[in-house]
């Protein structure tokens, strides 16, 4: 079984390696990692905190969007790929289990989006660190920014594999993955704002939305990761009601996440008829 | 000994379409069989039913003594246009593969080299040529020791010389004791190769034999083509009544057991007879002969 599942992975960096996905998805966080340091290493002062967890918060914020975007883009083609080139029918014929290959797939996506945010985060820390060695103190809140990253990243892999296998040709599950990440990264907040302001304070503000903020696996990260900081009303821009939320619920929903979405994956790869 | 696959009373349909109706065979350990027909009468259907990669409809189906799918690390698969993924190299596929069959990837470069693909190991699949691409697909179907090979037109796209070596890596398989169930729409690519010939015609069974056995079940008749000396063909064709006049010669077709006789006759008239010569029915005439659609 583990050789199995080793085996996969290892033929899928190959692939993603050749494919440049692995220079992509470094390339994009790094870029955008060393921006957004290097605005935020211009002296704020306001909040009182130091440098790394001013950088931190903003790499939050940047993180929501990015990391499930590089994930889905790493995992789209998971199973629609197979199909379409038509490798999925040998495949199966091997004596491996579905579930073998989606998580050699998934240890081979994973492994490189790890690569991809601690390099990122990395470079960040370094530039911001010799700027102000006072800023280690923020190593905590960097350290928490990573692992849960990586779940997030891991939770849009596997909601990645599952519209891979709903959509069957690639052009399809691209299609797809896509509308999810608008819909989930992008669209989502601003119809709770509006929802919210229409609200006025009534009951969808005070009870439904923030359950509607944990639901979300990017908004529970970056509630999370803002909250643990203490920086929600600072950066979140939603403030209010996000801010009642324990932070036990937040880390509860980042937790779960990837196992839903992986077992919807492993569900839905398992309806595929070759 | 029990045969490796057994199949009795299948039935498969996509939707409306019957694709196989009441297919029964059996294939012995060592046995080469040949699955022949038309495109669309079903041979890879049959193939992926085998290695459960599409449940049947109704029927009975063992391989290696447990159902369909049940067996996968005694069967091995070619598929029908064998694709793999384009960034790999050969080198590294086939290490894929290995791993997935249990077996040290030590070996993945001696197999390559089995199949004629050494020099192009180490090169991207997405460079190779379609019969390259076909031998890469052979090679992961020898990988282990499978008991039954499931080969869906595994000489398609393969020059004569690489087809007689894949018959000769064949033959060698089934002295070890390997079933082997190979397709193909051509009779004259399988004939001397095979113990043993299926032919399928719109899902269903219409033939099975040796080569000869066909050959008499279907009792083609024996052409022959008579060229008269000058000015007595008019002669000859008074002897021979069914003979017709055919591009500037005389055409005559006789059944199997008159086949003698009719060169008797033939050779009575010698000193009218420039040359004569007999032709047996094709392989070709045998095929088309049991694979002709119903109704046709
Ligand atoms: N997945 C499928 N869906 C619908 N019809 C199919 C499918 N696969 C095969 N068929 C039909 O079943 C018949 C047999 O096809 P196939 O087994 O591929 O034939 P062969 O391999 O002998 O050329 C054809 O009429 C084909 O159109
Ligand atoms: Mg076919």
């Amino acid at each position: 079984m583990i050789a199995r599942i080793l085996a996969t992975a290892v033929t899928e960096a190959h692939i993603a390696r050749r494919n440049r996905w692995v220079l992509i998805a470094v390339a994009l966080m790094v870029v955008f990692s060393l921006v957004l340091s290097a605005a935020g290493s211009a002296p704020t002062g306001a909040l009182g905190a130091d440098r790394l967890s001013v950088v931190v918060a903003s790499l939050t914020s940047l993180s929501v969007y990015l990391v499930p975007l590089v994930a889905l883009l790493m995992s789209f083609d998971a199973v629609a790929g197979e199909v379409e080139r038509g490798t999925l029918p040998l495949l199966l014929t091997y004596p491996v289990a579905r579930w073998e290959v989606l998580a050699g797939k998934l240890l081979a996506h994973t492994a490189i989006l790890i690569v991809a945010i601690v390099a990122g985060y990395g470079v960040a820390a370094a530039i911001t660190i010799a700027a102000d060695p006072a800023a280690v103190s923020g190593l905590g809140a960097l350290w928490r920014l990573t692992w849960t990253s990586v779940l997030l990243g891991a939770t849009f892999i596997g909601i990645g594999y599952a519209l891979s296998s709903l959509a069957r040709r690639v052009s399809g599950a691209a299609g797809l993955a896509i509308g999810l990440w608008l819909g989930l990264v992008v669209l989502y907040d601003l119809g709770l704002l509006a929802a919210v302001v229409a609200d006025d304070g009534g009951f969808f503000t005070t009870d439904v939305f923030p359950a509607a903020l944990l639901a979300n696996p990017a908004d529970a990260f970056r509630l999370f990761n803002l909250t643990a900081s203490q920086a929600t009303a600072a950066a979140s821009g939603v403030g209010g009601a996000a801010a009642t939320i324990p932070l036990w619920q937040s880390l509860l929903s980042i937790l779960i996440w990837p196992l839903v979405s992986l077992a919807l994956a492993a569900l839905a790869f398992r309806k595929v008829e070759p | 000994m029990t045969s490796t696959l057994t199949i009795s009373h299948l039935t498969k349909a996509f939707g409306g379409v019957k694709a196989l109706s009441d297919v029964s065979l059996a294939v012995e350990p060592g046995e080469r069989v040949a699955l022949l027909g038309h495109n669309g009468a079903g041979k890879s259907t049959l193939m992926k039913v085998i290695l459960g990669l599409i449940a049947p409809d109704g029927g009975e189906i063992s391989v290696c003594g447990a159902a369909p799918g049940k067996a996968r690390s005694k069967v091995a698969y070619l598929p029908e246009n064998a694709a793999f993924h384009s960034a790999l190299t050969g080198l590294e596929q086939i290490t894929y593969y290995m791993r997935l069959r249990g077996e040290a990837a030590s070996g993945a470069m001696e197999l390559l080299d089995r199949v004629g693909l050494g020099h192009a190991a180490k090169r991207r699949i997405g460079t190779y040529s379609k019969g390259m691409r076909q031998r890469v697909g052979l090679a992961q179907a020898l990988i282990g020791h499978p008991r039954l090979l499931v080969l869906d037109e595994p000489t398609s796209g393969l020059d004569p010389v690489s087809r007689r070596d894949f018959y000769e890596l064949l033959d060698g398989l089934a002295a070890d004791g390997a079933s082997i169930l190979l397709s193909s729409h051509a009779l004259t690519e399988v004939e001397a190769r095979t113990d043993r010939l299926l032919i399928l015609s719109g899902g269903r069974m219409v033939a099975e034999g040796s080569l000869p056995e066909l050959r008499r079940e279907a009792a083609l008749p024996v052409s022959m083509q008579i060229t008269a000396l000058n000015g007595y063909d008019t002669d000859i064709m008074a002897a021979l009544p069914d003979a017709i006049r055919l591009n500037g010669g005389l055409h005559l077709s006789c059944t199997q057991e008159d086949k003698l006789a009719t060169l008797a006759r033939i050779s009575a008239m010698q000193e009218k007879v420039a040359d004569l010569e007999v032709i047996p029915p094709s392989l070709e005439d045998i095929y088309s002969h049991f694979s002709r659609r119903d109704g046709q």
